[in-house]
């Protein structure tokens, strides 16, 4: 029996002559070590990838300048085989307007957590963005303040327990979150926001397709480019590792809708992207219904 | 520019001096945040440094300032960024890292009076950073130590803070902006540029102490010893200082910046009159000249310290004279209604009379409206706290 669209089957009836081995190594041309240091179910290594690979397949490396900022993810920058300027926690769009004002031909992005962009340099991003300074802004948001094991930052959801927010965030007592892409799509200088997620396969090809866009965004001078990437977070969380994606799809996802923010110049917030997502599901289920009427003749 | 023509002298603001300084050193970054007295800098960089070929931000904040100023300097450039001693108080976690960062950088104080001397010389900030000091007394000097600014910056791949003034940025004098010369520098090979990626040798700019994986990194202790140890080779090398009357002096002044050139002038009269009295004047205040204080105070029977604030150089001086002589503050809080730093004590017949009561061990005449608002311990306060 053979499936010509899928390729040969593998003869399973007999053990493999040879043990399974690496023949390449697994990761991104621009990573130096297949090794992270980040914690097992951490969705930020599946960005990093996402991202390296998007700057490899457009030929940008020999022309990248990456910015990070102060966090987990901070490891990277050890890792992470591109000119690299470490910046400190919520300034990375502040340097990254240095470099490229005196770079202007470099691809420039940042690298920044919730808490290091929305908490601490929250005008930073909306300034540059403002500006429309050619850079790209990635913002990886878990909706915790992961390094430091817990603590609730500006983008955690309502009703989300940190170490400081034990009862769950309490919108009278602790205010509300902060859609961060909404507030950079709004200003003129920005030309691309997006916020995508790595919580399933399919999250992270889209994911992987707004990089893109971003990055083609910045070749083209267009203005400000932005990304924000869902991550999983279970050890900050404080869920079992196993059930991180789930509980990012269930509380933070629910929240910080994914989806392409401004497209063109045409700005879609996080509400009418909710809207849409609910519409689509309603769509769906009238055509499962529809078909499984016919089904039933 | 050759050393043989003689540059025009042109009446200018000093603040536009110290700006074309600066783009005669090959600054061609500047970012920075409105405040006064310091404004005309930024003014005058964002109307000079665009026919250079540079760019200058108007930063929305003094964070952003001397963030972008850490980016551009992080590409090679020569990049500048400034603000009042207030400002600068926003800059301090930056300047810190920077300094850990290994990256050059010049940094405009122009201070309202001399009450950011910790700032500038403690570093100001957080860790062991420290910050080389230069101090004009005027606008000539500005321009030369402005350049100086850069070529040091660049020489140690560490800030420089140009600590000035309401005077220095405000008042008027005929300079010459003479380009000044150097002994050549290496190449910038650590600046990013962002061609290095993919190569296994790509380049970081990190005030962190961890290299790229594959390197061998100095890790955040090792970047500390690192950055300690490089402050007393920039100690040893970086002092500088003018010194008048010292030999025979039994009283010695010290003075630094714009006020220095009241007390020189001052002391001047009294010399005239017969009157043995000298002074020094710390060029840069890091690296403190303790040397030369301390063989001025072996000769002298007394030194005193004029400065507009409470007495802060007064610790570098106590420093230095380590004791050979008694030490006195002879300065006093001294500011305008603005607070600008331009106050009654900065006069020359106020400054004369103190350096005299100095000198004739006797009590210093009051500080003009230092009577005015004074504190009184409430008698809580007067009671001893278990």
């Amino acid at each position: 029996m053979t499936k010509d669209h899928l390729g040969p089957i593998l003869d399973a009836s007999a053990p493999p002559a040879e043990g399974a081995r690496v023949v390449e190594p697994q990761k991104p041309a621009l990573l130096l070590s297949e090794q992270h240091h980040m914690c097992p179910g951490c969705g930020e290594p599946l960005a990093l990838r996402g991202y390296l690979e998007a700057i490899e397949d457009l030929g940008l490396a020999e022309r990248t300048i990456a910015v990070a900022g102060i966090g987990c993810y901070t490891s990277f920058s050890a890792s992470t085989d591109l000119d690299l300027v470490q910046a400190l926690h919520g300034r990375a769009p502040s340097v990254a307007t240095g470099i490229k004002r005196m770079r202007p031909d470099a691809i420039v992005y940042t690298l920044q957590g919730d808490g290091d962009m929305v908490n601490e340099g929250l005008q930073e991003v909306l300034h540059t963005a403002a500006r429309g300074e050619r850079v790209t802004c990635i913002l990886l948001n878990n909706g915790v303040f992961g390094e430091t094991g817990g603590h609730m930052t500006a983008t955690s959801v309502l009703g989300q327990r940190t170490k400081t927010s034990l009862d769950g965030r309490d919108a009278e007592y602790h205010g509300h979150p902060i859609l961060i892409g909404d507030l950079v799509a709004r200003l003129d200088g920005a030309a691309y926001v997006a916020r995508g997620s790595v919580h399933s396969a399919g999250a992270v090809a889209r994911t992987n397709r707004m990089f893109r866009r971003a990055f083609e965004t910045q070749t083209r001078g267009d203005g400000f480019s932005f990304v924000e990437v869902l991550t999983m977070c279970p050890t900050g969380w404080f869920v079992p590792t196993a059930e991180g994606q789930t509980y990012m799809d269930e509380t933070i996802g629910e929240v910080h809708i994914v989806g392409e923010l401004k497209v063109d110049g045409v700005v879609r917030t996080t509400a009418e992207l909710h809207e849409e997502n609910v519409r689509r599901a309603a769509e769906t289920r009238a055509a499962k219904e529809r078909a499984l009427a016919a089904k039933r003749g | 520019m050759s050393a043989s023509a003689r540059p025009e002298r042109r009446l200018m603001e000093g603040s536009e001096a110290l700006v074309r300084a600066s783009i005669a050193a090959g600054c061609r970054f500047f970012a920075g945040y409105p405040m006064t007295p310091f404004t005309e800098i930024l003014e005058h960089f964002a109307a000079l440094l665009p026919d250079a070929g540079g760019t200058c931000i108007n930063a929305e904040s003094e964070l952003e300032a001397v963030g972008m100023a850490w980016g551009a300097a992080a590409t090679g450039a020569r990049a500048a960024t400034g603000s009042t001693g207030q400002g600068l108080s926003l800059m301090q976690e930056s300047l810190s890292e920077i300094t850990l960062a290994e990256l050059p950088l010049v940094v405009f104080n122009m201070a309202r009076g001399q009450q950011d001397y910790f700032q500038a010389t403690r570093g100001g900030s957080h860790g062991d950073a420290r910050n080389l000091v230069l101090a004009p007394q005027d606008i000539a000097e500005g321009v030369e130590l402005t350049q100086t600014a850069f070529h040091l910056a660049d020489k140690w791949r560490n800030p420089v803070v140009l600590y000035g003034d309401y005077l220095l940025a405000h008042t008027q004098e005929a300079v010459a902006l003479e380009a000044r010369e150097f002994p050549p520098l290496p190449a910038k090979n650590w600046a990013v540029d962002g061609s290095t990626g993919g190569s296994g040798g790509s380049r970081i700019v990190t005030p962190l102490g961890f290299d790229k994986i594959g390197r061998t990194s100095r890790g955040q202790e090792g970047n500390f010893q690192y950055a300690a140890s490089k402050i007393p080779e920039m100690e040893a090398r970086e002092v500088r200082v003018e010194t008048g009357w010292l030999d025979d002096a039994e009283t010695v002044v010290v003075a630094f910046g714009t006020p220095a050139k009241f007390v020189k002038f001052a002391i001047d009269e009294l010399r005239a009159d017969g009157e043995r009295i000298g002074w020094v004047r710390p060029v840069s205040l890091w690296p403190f000249p303790y040397e030369t204080v301390g063989e001025a105070a072996a000769v002298a029977r007394r030194v005193g310290s004029f400065e507009l604030c409470t007495g802060q150089m007064i610790d570098d001086v106590r420093i230095g004279v380590a004791g050979r002589a008694p030490v006195r503050f002879i300065g006093g809080v001294s500011t305008d209604s603005s607070g600008f730093g331009v106050g009654r004590l900065l006069e020359v017949d106020a400054i004369r009379a103190r350096i005299l009561a100095l000198h004739r061990d006797e009590e210093l005449p009051p500080v003009p409206g230092a009577d005015e608002h004074r504190f009184v311990p409430a008698p809580h306060q007067l009671e001893v706290t278990p």
